[in-house]
């Protein structure tokens, strides 16, 4: 060895620095064989809870017609996009080929509502006089009456005015306001190619345009008509009753042709999971129509009748489980180098002790995150399977929010793990920082989750329970009136605002423990 | 290469740096010593930047240590050797260092020969022996080839064999013109290799200097009489103006006057002797008189410092 007084030329300090340090930590958290097998068993035990808690699961869907839960569900349409909708209605059409235009007179709307909930068998015996808020009337487009097909549909609605919406999820606003014989509404619906336009006006001759559809691919041939359609109403209890609406129609024209074709009425959705009032139909008198009908066409949300099934739903369990083991391995990776001296080694290879604290965080956080990714890429489809094969309806969820579950399940493990090295930087001691990183990332969710009245949508907003958001996979319509509370599956934040929720937990304690390391003798 | 000055700090009540302050030159190996509780394993962490004084500073080649890139090119120190994970090998505990320094696996194998660690080194470092952790604490002080070493307490719990290893190392690296800080509780087990010694007893510097002119200092010209009338012998010398003092029932220690002197008044007044010896003092003993009313714990022998 030869003695050596200046800094060797093959040193770069000021450059490289971060490189050496994140190296060392990953050859120090990797040459401890407990470590990574910890991490096996934490994949392992979220994908077995996740298989018990998907094969406890046996209860299918109400399906609203009076029948207990029971295995199997009824059939849910899927929309264009993969979704699941409801695509129920009363239907009066006619094919027509080629451009048109088609306007309608609605002279009045109004409506029923069962007086029994959803969970009894609906009978117009039992109603009082109500309209939905969401009962839907006018003129709808489509290539063909196949549930879950695309459309577009110019209508006035129950409370929201009128409305053009196509493909269940686009919907735009036109003239406010109800419907009824002193002010009725004009409804027009032009096709041009694949592009349907919708219009409103009050007197039939100053026309407004409400909006635009590109229904990509659409047949020469379609079929057109009026249509009804009334929704479940929870009106802010949990559960639902089924509705009824009728509606009057009048100066039925279909462009230069008129309207006298012959028409066909038509009830889709019939035998469907979407809870209805028996008694829909149609009448005609000259050229006044009258149709009364019950149904959605939206997307299907919960309702109080599909379950809360989704493809991450039976994952919960699993990853709390995964979730501990993975704050004990974030934990001790900084607190046994307390508890050993070593720290001091660490801080003497390493005189700036922020990058050891980074380079820790990157090491832990990028392992937490394909662990937590690979654990929920493993434990989500085989939940799935087997809650579909123990008959629950899953809702559909489609690629990108596949992939979203499964990288936020990661994200969620890692901002975790490195938020519970922040916490072992600072309190020093392994059981007090895994107590705390339990008792403040897991106990929050555990506690918000067995909760009811509302103090838990505060829990889920504002403490790390907000990070399981990334888990939320129910769908929520603004079409769809529906209590979207913690109680009925739905998480009160979104996804990426959970996340980022949590993510300020843990750069607060990684801000925290920085200055504790810059303060505090090693 | 260790410029320490004026170092300053308490931990709460407890005064542990008073104004610490010596030096290490290149090419010698510097002893360390003071009692426990003396302020040397602080006095370390403060030169490794571990620990912030209150007031002072500690350069090592003229700047601080946490400016140093790369700080274990420029400075080794082997701190504590239990400071390790046991459930990581001796070797994997070597790489992550040599990978926070930007070194390759190449070092960690040359450092493990440097030791003698040899198969151990792949075992992992919760079944060693002290001696063995001694050992690889030594190995990772050496990863960098540094200029500087800085060991505290490197004796403890090893065997007669390491220590003369030890002791083998500590002189060639000093040869190689390291600079070699060995700190101590226990001063003969620095006789022989420390060039200078800097005494410390309740964090301050009490003596420093050169082995030789400590030693010479502490023995000032005694005499070890032995002799059958030790009372006699201290009557006769303390009439003649000579500070002698019994040792015990044969011996008779005598301070300032040389033995040839000793001889002429005794055998002028009769007083039976066996033996006059000039008397040279143990490092020992040095380091005793120096530390004799700053030791915190006088009894006993205790391995660990107690920290804080």
């Amino acid at each position: 060895m030869t003695t050596t007084e200046a800094p060797r030329p093959a040193i770069r300090p000021e450059r490289e620095s971060f490189r050496p340090v994140l190296r060392a930590e990953w050859t120090k958290f990797r040459t401890i064989r407990g470590r990574l097998i910890g991490l096996g068993i934490a994949v392992v035990l979220c994908t077995t809870f996740t298989f018990l808690v998907a094969n406890g699961t046996h209860e299918g869907t109400c399906t609203g017609t009076g029948s207990t839960c029971q295995s199997g569900h009824p059939y849910v349409a899927t929309g264009p996009d993969g979704e699941a909708v409801a695509d129920s209605y009363q239907f009066v059409g006619q094919p027509l080929t080629g451009n048109a235009t088609i306007t309608v007179r609605v002279r009045s709307l109004t409506g029923v509502t069962s007086a029994n909930s959803t969970d009894t068998a609906p009978s117009l015996a039992h109603t009082r006089p109500s309209l939905a808020a969401w009962a839907k009337a006018g003129i709808l487009l489509r290539p063909s009456t196949a549930q879950g097909s695309p459309y577009a549909a110019v209508m006035a609605t129950g409370a929201h005015g009128v409305r053009f919406q196509y493909d269940y999820t686009h919907d735009q606003a036109g003239r406010p306001g109800t419907v009824s014989v002193a002010s009725p509404r004009w409804l027009r619906l032009t096709r041009t190619g694949d592009t349907l336009t919708g219009y409103d006006s009050a007197d039939g001759t100053a026309w407004t345009k409400i909006g635009t559809a590109h229904l990509a691919g659409l047949p020469s041939t379609v079929q057109v008509g009026l249509f009804v359609t009334s929704p479940v109403s929870f009106e802010g209890s949990g559960s639902g009753f089924a509705t009824q609406a009728t509606a009057a129609f009048d100066h039925v024209s279909q462009g230069a042709r008129g309207a006298q074709g012959t028409w066909r009425e038509q009830s889709i959705g019939v035998q469907d999971f979407y809870p209805k009032l028996p008694g829909g139909g149609y009448h005609r008198t000259g050229g006044s129509f009258v149709l009364r009908g019950s149904g959605d066409i939206a997307p299907a949300v919960v309702e109080g009748l599909l379950g809360t099934a989704t493809p991450s739903s039976s994952v919960l369990t699993g990853l709390i489980v995964g979730l501990i083991a993975i704050i004990v391995v974030a934990a001790m990776f900084i607190t046994v180098e307390y508890r050993r001296g070593m720290i001091r080694t660490t801080f003497a290879a390493t005189p700036r002790r922020h990058r050891v604290l980074a380079a820790k965080a990157v090491v832990v956080g990028g392992v937490a995150f394909v662990v937590g990714t690979l654990a929920a890429a493993v434990a989500v489809p085989i939940g799935e399977h087997v809650l579909k094969a123990n008959g629950a309806y899953v809702f559909p969820a489609g690629a990108s929010t596949m992939v979203r579950i499964i990288a936020g399940t990661g994200a969620l493990v890692a901002v975790t793990a490195i938020a519970v090295l922040a916490v072992g930087t600072i309190v020093r001691k392994s059981a007090g920082a895994v107590t705390a990183g339990i008792v403040v990332f897991v106990l929050p969710y555990i506690v918000g989750s067995s909760m009811s009245g509302g103090a838990e949508q505060w829990l889920f907003r504002l403490t790390p329970a907000a990070g399981f958001s990334v888990l939320g996979a129910l769908p929520r319509s603004a079409q769809v009136d529906y209590p979207y509370t913690l109680a009925n599956g739905y998480y009160p934040l979104s996804w990426w605002a959970g996340l980022a929720v949590l993510c300020a937990y843990a750069a607060l304690a990684l801000g925290v423990a920085a200055v504790t390391l810059r303060r505090r003798d090693a | 290469m260790i410029d320490v000055s004026g170092l300053r700090k308490r931990f709460g009540p407890t005064v542990a740096l008073d104004g610490m302050t010596f030096t290490v030159a290149p090419g010698t190996v510097t002893g360390f010593v003071g009692p426990n509780g003396a302020g040397k394993s602080t006095t370390i962490r403060v030169i490794l930047g571990l620990d912030a004084p209150d007031e002072g500073h500690a350069l090592i080649g003229g700047k601080p240590y946490a400016r140093l890139p790369h700080p274990l090119h420029h400075v080794g120190a082997l701190v504590d050797a239990a400071a390790l994970q046991p459930g990581r090998t001796g070797r994997n505990h070597l790489l992550w260092l040599a990978h926070s320094q930007g070194m390759s696996a190449g070092h960690v194998d040359t450092a493990i020969e440097l030791v003698g660690l040899g198969r151990a080194a792949r075992r992992k470092a919760g079944g060693y022996s002290l001696g063995m952790r001694q050992r690889l604490g030594i190995a990772a002080a050496m990863l960098g080839d540094p200029p500087v070493i800085i060991m505290d307490e490197p004796f403890n719990g090893m065997d007669p064999e390491g220590i003369i290893w030890m002791r083998g190392l500590l002189r060639s690296l000093a040869a190689e013109g390291r600079a070699v800080l060995v700190s101590s509780h226990l001063m003969g087990e620095l006789q022989g290799i420390a060039d200078h010694v800097v005494v410390v007893g309740r964090g301050r510097v009490l003596a420093n200097a050169r082995v030789e002119d400590l030693v010479a200092r502490a023995s000032d010209d005694q005499v070890r009489l032995r002799t059958s009338a030790p009372d006699d012998a201290a009557a006769v010398l303390h009439r003649a103006g000579t500070a002698a003092t019994v040792a015990d029932a044969y011996t008779v220690t005598v301070s300032g006057t040389p033995a040839q002197r000793v001889v002429e008044v005794l055998g002028r007044a009769g007083v039976p002797f066996s033996e006059v010896t000039a008397h040279r003092a143990t490092l020992e003993e040095v380091y005793l008189r120096l530390t004799g009313g700053e030791a915190e714990y006088q009894a006993g022998t205790p391995h660990q410092e107690a920290r804080r």
